[in-house]
């Protein structure tokens, strides 16, 4: 990057450093920084969107969809978490091929299951062989995403109807005894007052969310996991920065890298909720 | 059927080495996808319940530490809780694999007088101990503020009753403090039990090796996944282990919940259930 790194061999020191820190490849390591925050940004209103989805389903009228998100919402305590994040991108991916074939190649009648392969024609292969690098790794940080916000969604599923069935039975009597339909009520009176209850609930989620990020390693995404596993690893003669196992030092950063991100988030989380419980009939409430 | 016995004889055991060498590659049936994943449940369980059980007890140390008076015992602890609740579980693993394997491989004696033990240092490289040291300290940091929590929690009436009753030091703890801690800790703490357990099918993501092929559940199933290109069998196989041993786990924090709470009148007793809008962790 610097007019003196033509050279690495002859510098030595700082100089060294500066070089070093700005190769190509630690830009795409500060790159996966962004990814991380891009993550986080995009999970977190998907997973709100998934769980509000379950906790909805889970107060349906209907049985079967009140069952489907009732096992929505209970799958994600009994099943490690890790295991739908190996899962889901898969699955969905050999689903979209497998609709894919059927549809654009109804004329080849092998099966698709061949044995230990899964063949669907080149039509349907997702994304095409002909897709350029870029369009590979946005289908494969969208597959990602999409595993965050079944994962997430299902916790805050879980947290949104706690929080649902927290809110007090006589203000929806209340809401009945002035006429309102089931939906006016839902949307007047059980979804503004729920969020009060479920504040906790969704700033540690929140945490959890941040803490998870990492997993996108195991979905094959070249995240910060990454670069710190391959730009820590020992660096020979024959490569331009020799240096030994520096591997500890990258996930030192790392560390540094989350304690400060929870850090800083629980300090906001602690002023939205001091903010929030002004004024209620709360414990905090009457503190203030 | 027989065959799924011989299957069962040979790969039963194949997580902790014994039985058949080889994994299954070629024509893999669901009878051996179920023994071997079944048998990578056993360091599952071994991460879980050795973690558990340790970090119990270390973290109460680290409730008491952090409610001290004295920032000498609180600053520590704070940090220490801090430091291992505040970073992902995932990079503390991959740090400190790395960590252990810059240190020298040394190994040094203890004596225990009839036994002397060579402790060597290369063991922390192993998933065994190194793996277990971290979810350890991971544990006990994240139950540490549990019980941090439960023991600000304690009614002051129970201290002055135990003041009254001429209680102190230990005795005031081990009597009137420490249950009341757990009984007010217990539902959380059931929680925290339950995502630790989850937690371990991290191990042998991260840098510690699955050496000669022994790994948990979860490395099997990814194995299986790989080898038949067929997601649907293998991670449903661990969902479904790790569904029943969750509901074990429930069933059996229950229990100690019932006896924490067996003084109360019986419609003053709560029974334990997840905390449904307070997931704690």
């Amino acid at each position: 990057m610097f007019s003196y790194c033509v050279d690495p061999k002859a510098i030595e020191g700082l100089m060294w450093l500066s070089c070093y820190i700005t190769t190509a490849k630690h830009m795409s390591f500060y790159f996966s920084f962004l990814v991380v925050m891009g993550l986080l940004s995009l999970a977190a209103p998907l997973a709100m969107a998934f769980g509000f989805a379950g906790a909805t389903a889970s107060r349906s009228n209907f049985r079967i969809i009140r069952s489907l998100g009732k096992g929505y919402l209970a799958m994600i305590r009994g099943i490690p978490d890790i295991v739908f994040f190996l899962f889901i991108p898969i699955a969905l991916d050999q689903a979209f091929e497998y609709l894919r074939h059927k549809v654009l190649c109804s004329d080849v009648t092998e099966p698709i299951r061949q044995g230990n392969d899964f063949v669907v024609c080149a039509a349907a292969k997702l994304p095409l062989n002909t897709a350029g690098e870029w369009v590979h790794d946005i289908y494969g940080f969208s597959l990602a995403l999409l595993a965050f916000g079944f994962v997430f969604g299902a916790f805050a599923g879980n947290v949104l109807s706690g929080a649902m069935a927290a809110v007090p039975k006589p203000q929806i009597e209340t809401g009945e005894a002035y006429g309102f339909s089931q939906s006016q009520i839902f949307r007047r009176i059980l979804i503004p007052q729920m969020w009060i209850y479920a504040l906790p609930g969704l700033s540690n989620l929140w945490m959890i969310l941040i803490k998870a990020t990492p997993l996108l390693f195991l979905l094959g995404i070249e995240d910060i996991v990454y670069w710190a596993k391959e730009l820590g690893g020992i660096k020979t003669g024959v490569y331009e920065y020799p240096h030994p196992d520096w591997r500890a030092w990258y996930f030192g950063v790392l560390m540094i890298f989350y304690l400060s991100l929870t850090y800083l988030s629980q300090s906001v989380l602690d002023k939205i909720s001091a903010r929030l419980s002004q004024g209620q009939a709360t414990m905090a409430g009457k503190a203030g | 059927m027989s065959s799924c016995f011989q299957t069962l004889s040979d790969y039963g055991l194949r997580s902790i080495g014994y039985g058949e060498r080889l994994l299954p590659k070629a024509d893999i049936t669901l009878c051996e996808q179920f023994v071997l994943i079944g048998s990578g449940m056993i360091w599952n369980i071994y991460f879980a319940v050795l973690a558990l059980l340790l970090g119990f007890f270390f973290a109460t140390v680290l409730a008491l530490g952090k409610n001290s008076n004295l920032s000498l015992f609180s600053a520590p602890c704070r940090l220490f809780i801090f430091i291992f609740r505040g970073s992902p579980l995932f990079i503390q693993f991959f740090f400190a694999y790395d960590l252990f394997v810059l240190l020298p491989r040394l190994g040094f004696d203890i004596d225990l007088g009839f036994l002397v033990v060579t402790v060597e240092t290369r063991w922390l490289t192993k998933a065994w101990l190194g793996a277990l040291i971290v979810l350890f300290f991971n544990t006990s940091a994240y139950a540490g503020e549990i019980f941090y929590g439960a023991l600000r929690a304690v009614p002051s009436q129970d201290l002055e009753s135990a003041d009254a009753f001429g209680f102190t030091g230990i005795k005031k703890f081990r009597r009137i403090i420490w249950p009341t801690m757990l009984r007010l800790a217990w539902p959380s703490y059931t929680n925290e039990a339950i995502f630790m357990f989850h937690a371990t099918t991290l191990i042998f993501f991260t840098g510690f090796p699955a050496w000669q092929q022994k790994g948990d559940a979860i490395y099997y199933a990814s194995y299986f996944a790989d080898k038949t290109f067929n997601p649907f069998v293998p991670y449903p196989i661990v969902g479904f282990y790790f569904i029943f041993l969750t509901l074990l786990i429930i069933g059996l924090f229950s229990l100690i919940n019932r006896r924490l709470n067996k003084h109360l009148p019986t419609n003053e007793r709560k029974r334990l259930r997840f905390n449904k809008h307070n997931l704690i962790r």
